[in-house]
């Protein structure tokens, strides 16, 4: 269990990493947290010929609530944005699902936007930034760009950042007014990977009525399976109708059998849990 | 090929260290192979069983996920750094001994560093919440009854200190 040999670089500003990046191309892996890259690498399932690690680049650890949206830089530990109170004010569902990645001594090191580029598709803050319509700003020594959540996640463990890019932040959008929101998984043990888990966004109208609602579903599909459950809101917005909560579920979601679950019970607890954060999103 | 060295430096439990270490040199493995601080263990080795735990910074992290060499000045504590002032056992390991909340003790060294830093941030916690702090870290023989009587017990150790 211990990790091939590789040549490893300690950038100390931004432009130096991504020169570096552009240099090496695709030999080089940036090494952030390393909580999902290190083991890979133990397990010799990967063997990067070069890691550029970017924990010395000043400027990357922020979180910041600005223009809308909470700003979660490179190297914020996923730690230090659950416990930043400004973003919960305005998006809990940050806190609601980081409280389900691993344990909290793997959060004090791994980092948000890595989780994000990592792109499992058990992995929550995927699912996260899909419901909320975020997006991945990127550089690199020629320039850069913001890629919209909806075009990140290509499938499982692939992002569609390219050679020579580096993902500098992540745009969680705040909660729309009058909206809930929620995060519920399953996993076989305490800090696990999910069976299945759901983020829920919940809106209503002035007079509580059920206006739109939308869940993003884990574990159930190569990504993060976004489904708009607003057309199984009942006649008055008093309820959801269960059926066509599961009518929609089933014509999105596609599981697969593995060691942990079958793809029978995944479906089950893909219904289950989307009921449940529904009810727990309501405003 | 001759494997690259690269130099770091970072203290462990106040000492400070000047290393030429390779680049895949695990913390664990810095630790114990490199410092001879075998008091840290290595239990699965790919982040599961929390045997290795230690902080950096205060924080309590996986030795065996982090690279010794991306911890250029990081301030470390094993379980060597949890001793009281006076080289005897700390509260939290005075606790474990208390409360009988270890067996083999393979896995102790990882709960004393977690249980040590979750102290700091919550230091009269519920049952609960020490059943949650200690989430992370696997022990085979206890059952973990004893060892959340043990974080309760050295919370209230400290608030006497």
């Amino acid at each position: 269990m211990k990790p091939p040999a590789f040549t490893y670089h300690r950038p100390t500003t931004l432009d130096e990493a991504l020169h570096l990046l552009a240099e090496l191309g695709e030999e080089a892996k940036v090494l952030a947290g390393g909580q999902s890259l290190v083991p890979l690498m133990s397990m010799r399932l990967a063997e990067p010929g070069h890691l550029v690690d970017v924990n010395h680049v000043p400027g990357l650890d922020t979180v910041e609530v600005r223009d809308g949206a909470v700003h979660v830089g490179a190297l914020a530990r996923h730690a230090a944005v659950e416990r930043h109170q400004a973003s919960y004010d305005v998006c809990p569902l940050l806190r609601q699902a980081l409280r389900n990645v691993a344990h909290p001594t793997i959060r004090n090191r791994g980092t948000t936007v890595g989780s994000l580029v990592h792109a499992d598709p058990s992995a929550e803050m995927p699912a996260v930034l899909v419901l909320l319509g975020g997006s991945l700003e990127v550089r690199s020594a020629t320039g850069g760009r913001e890629i919209p959540a909806d075009e990140l996640f290509v499938g499982p463990m692939e992002s569609s950042l390219r050679t020579g890019e580096l993902a500098v932040a992540a745009r969680f959008p705040v909660l729309p007014p009058r909206t809930g929101s929620a995060f519920v998984e399953l996993a076989r043990r305490h800090g696990d990977y999910a069976m299945a888990g759901v983020a829920a966004l919940v809106s209503t109208d002035g007079d509580g009525a059920l206006t739109r609602a939308r869940v993003a579903l884990i574990s159930v599909g190569a990504g993060p399976v976004l489904v708009d459950l607003t057309p199984a809101v009942r006649g008055a917005g008093s309820g959801f109708d269960e059926a066509a909560v599961h009518d929609l579920l089933d014509a999105h979601i596609d599981p697969e059998d593995d060691i942990h679950a079958t793809a029978d019970y995944r479906r089950h607890l893909a219904h289950v849990l989307t009921l449940r954060a529904l009810e727990e999103a309501r405003p | 090929m001759t494997e690259q060295t690269v130099a770091v430096s970072f203290t462990v439990n106040g000492v400070p260290y000047d290393l030429e270490l390779p680049a895949r040199r695990l913390l664990s493995d810095a630790l114990r192979h490199d410092l001879r601080l075998t008091g840290t263990h290595v239990g699965c080795e790919h982040g599961v069983c929390g045997a290795c735990t230690v902080l950096v910074d205060g924080a309590p992290v996986r030795s065996c996920l982090l690279f010794a060499v991306s911890l250029d000045g990081a301030a470390i504590t094993t379980v060597e750094g949890c001793r009281s002032a006076d080289g005897g056992m700390g509260p939290v390991q005075q606790a474990f001994r208390d409360c009988h909340a270890l067996q083999c003790g393979f896995c102790t060294p990882g709960f004393i560093t977690t249980v040590t830093a979750f102290l700091d941030e919550f230091p009269a916690p519920s049952a609960t919440q020490a059943r949650e702090a200690i989430s992370g870290n696997l022990c085979r023989c206890t059952g973990y009854q004893n060892i959340e009587k043990a974080v309760l017990r050295a919370a209230e150790l400290r608030a006497e200190a």
